[in-house]
């Protein structure tokens, strides 16, 4: 059987208050910037009016702007899946969620930012964006590990269960925070491999 | 012909018990390990749940290991896993994959001296410590489907022969954090639940865990054996929390698990449908499986029985499935007592003996996530 | 002292995190739901918990909300009528 081949069509990455497309820098912070005004400047960059956007919790808003800056303008196809993972799952999250429940005379959970402790809810913000109907999955490993990515990634597309696939690193844990998402397609410069998309990652 | 994925063997620790066989056991008496808890750790007042109690997993851990480092989610996970492993002499976990599916793993340690032990690759590292593996677990944490999609990973790692063996291990407990979640979201049953039914009002939440072998070979002495022959997850693409008004998502995953196992919808003999008992999940299944043209298959939710055990269910109903098609049973959906759905269904009110040979598994959650499970029974 | 519609627009935004919407954009009794401000299922929890947390009023049904919820106007009347904070 012939395996038809996949490329790395784009990759975006967001560190140290920095957003790369494609290894150019295309918009910086300053350091000693809060996060949370960090992630509203790159939201301001991309011109697009989404609401829902300021609803979403820390973790979820870095997922979709480097979601948005990945795929610019691009209609991405239904059958476009997400593979995406981190270490910290949705724990900043779940820390505000733990602190509204600690004291009992000031017991006041919030359905807000209790449905933001789960990972994929990441992975359901970008399908409701893009109108991706496909496959979702939220994996955990304390450093990116690119081998399973790429293997996972190979299995939906081997199988004919994905078209195109965001896949990458999506890490926040307080403060800090690691983005990198790639576009897997038919076409690009940067063959689908582990080795590839790990060199890509630790470009920046 | 491509590789199969055959259902081996399971374990499962609930409250129903810590074997399979006495699980099995309890859902035919409709026996539900549902009860009223009074613990104001985890709810101010009173409210429903399925929990395991501390003492019987203490003592059941005690045969297994002395350790008392290891959290109650991570006993319960060794258990099913460790008595997988005794019952099964042939299954290797040094070479096998393990895949941890689970929602919110440890997140009771947030309120403890240790809070790293809720970070989940830390879980993972637990069970390798404890097992001797090799390499790390793989932790796949995609909210309530999160153990039918490891199932459904295990079988796409079986098929492209980058392995022969996978283990998934499931589990989730019941916490402040989760049960004050669900409490604000008004999703909590003012009783055990009642899944489809008219008088349902919530979720009832519960705590378990489970192991299953999923394998390219069998050496069954029986006369069948039960294979994964589809699956596929989709997203909503509509809303974080609310289930699709359409059931656009679980009719997609149904669809693509159905021509995937090569099979028409009127094929299916019966349905373990996710069926949470909030208003709206059950109404959005029924939709979905209309919508399909499944509905006509008998179909029940194990929801009655284990409340919502969250990463662990799908996986605990898989199981369940795969028995009810080797034994030829229909377990009765506890708690049902009239339809309220729009679209019709056929609630499977008490238990009985009818032929079968194809199961659909669904599970939806959080984030618009589904997957549907095509299960078949193939003669040895 | 800012009127009980000014501070719940106020409440609202802030809770909702409406952070494109001014207070003056929202009218008394310009419906919150559907068209309006675009709020959901989430923000109709969120404005119970809104509704205990700052005005000690517990909702015996969550569905009371559809009618409590309609308008600044119609809430503000509510909590005049119901708070014990």
């Amino acid at each position: 059987m012939s395996t038809p081949e996949y490329y790395i069509a784009d990759y975006c990455t967001i560190r140290h208050h920095k957003v790369y497309r494609n290894g150019s820098c295309t918009y910086t912070a300053p350091s000693s910037m809060p996060l949370k005004e960090f992630t509203k400047g790159v939201y301001s960059t991309l011109e697009i009016q989404y609401p829902k956007f300021y609803k979403m919790d820390t973790l979820s808003k870095l997922g979709f702007l480097a979601t948005e800056i990945l795929v610019e303008k691009q209609q991405l196809p239904v059958e476009t899946a997400l593979v995406i993972a981190n270490s910290a799952a949705s724990l900043d999250t779940d820390r505000k969620h733990q602190a509204s429940i600690v004291d009992p005379t000031n017991f006041y959970p919030s359905p807000a930012t209790f449905v933001y402790t789960l990972p994929n809810i990441m992975l359901g913000e970008i399908s409701i964006r893009h109108q991706l109907k496909s496959e979702n999955a939220f994996w955990i490993s304390e450093q990116f590990d690119a081998q399973w990515i790429t293997s996972y990634a190979q299995l939906l597309l081997q199988s004919h269960k994905a078209e195109k696939i965001i896949c990458g690193w999506v890490d926040l844990d307080t403060d800090k925070y690691d983005v990198f998402l790639a576009l897997i397609s038919k076409q690009g410069k940067h063959p689908f491999t582990a080795a590839t998309l790990n060199k890509l990652y630790v470009e920046h | 012909m491509s590789r199969q994925a055959y259902l081996v063997a399971d374990t499962i620790v609930s409250p129903l018990g810590f074997s399979t066989s006495e699980n099995l056991e309890s859902l035919r008496n409709h026996q539900t390990g549902i009860t009223a808890v009074h613990d104001p750790t985890l709810w101010a007042d009173t409210f429903y749940a399925a929990r395991i109690q501390n003492d019987q997993l203490q003592a059941a851990w005690q045969q297994i290991a002395t350790n008392t480092d290891l959290t109650k989610l991570e006993k319960m996970m060794l258990l099913a896993v460790c008595k997988l492993a005794k019952e099964n002499p042939s299954l290797d976990l040094t070479t096998a994959k393990i895949i941890i599916a689970t929602t919110k793993g440890n997140i009771d340690a947030l309120a403890t001296a240790h809070p790293e032990k809720a970070y989940l690759h830390n879980l993972a590292k637990q069970l390798q410590n404890f097992l001797a593996l090799p390499a790390t677990p793989l932790v796949v944490s995609n909210a309530c489907i999160s153990g039918g999609l490891a199932i459904a990973v295990a079988k796409r790692m079986i098929q492209a022969a980058q392995c022969d063996d996978v283990v998934v291990i499931g589990g989730d407990i019941l916490s402040s954090f989760t049960t004050s979640g669900f409490f604000s979201f008004q999703a909590v049953s003012p009783q055990a639940c009642k899944p489809f039914c008219k008088h349902r009002s919530g979720v009832s939440l519960g705590e378990a865990a489970a192991a299953l072998w999923v394998s390219a070979t069998h050496s069954t002495t029986n006369e069948s054996v039960v294979a994964l022959t589809g699956d596929a997850t989709a997203n909503d693409a509509n809303h974080i929390s609310g289930p699709s008004r359409t059931g656009e998502g679980l009719y997609i995953s149904i669809q693509k698990a159905l021509d995937e196992a090569n099979l028409m919808s009127d094929q299916i003999d019966y349905i373990s449908a996710h069926g949470t008992a909030t208003p709206f999940n059950d109404e959005m299944e029924a939709i979905a499986f209309n919508r399909a043209g499944v509905a006509t298959a008998p179909v029940n939710s194990l929801k009655g029985y284990y409340g919502h055990t969250l990463g662990a269910s799908a996986l605990i109903e898989t199981i369940i499935a795969k028995h009810a098609l080797l034994e030829n049973e229909l377990i009765a959906s506890l708690g049902f007592q009239e339809l309220g759905v729009s679209q019709p269904l056929a609630i499977i009110t008490s238990y009985q003996k009818q032929s079968l040979q194809r199961v659909l598994k669904t599970a939806s959650g959080f984030g618009g996530c589904n997957v549907a499970l095509v299960l078949e029974k193939i003669k040895v | 002292m800012a009127t009980l519609p000014e501070e719940l627009k106020t409440k609202i935004i802030e809770q909702l995190h409406l952070e494109d919407i001014e207070v003056a954009e929202i009218g008394d009794d310009d419906p919150l739901f559907g068209d309006g401000l675009g709020l959901d299922s989430i923000d109709a929890l969120e404005l119970i918990v809104l509704l205990e947390k700052e005005y000690g009023i517990k909702l015996k049904d969550p569905k009371e909300g559809k009618l409590i919820f309609e308008s600044v106007n119609v809430m503000a009347a509510y909590i005049e009528k119901n708070r014990s904070k």
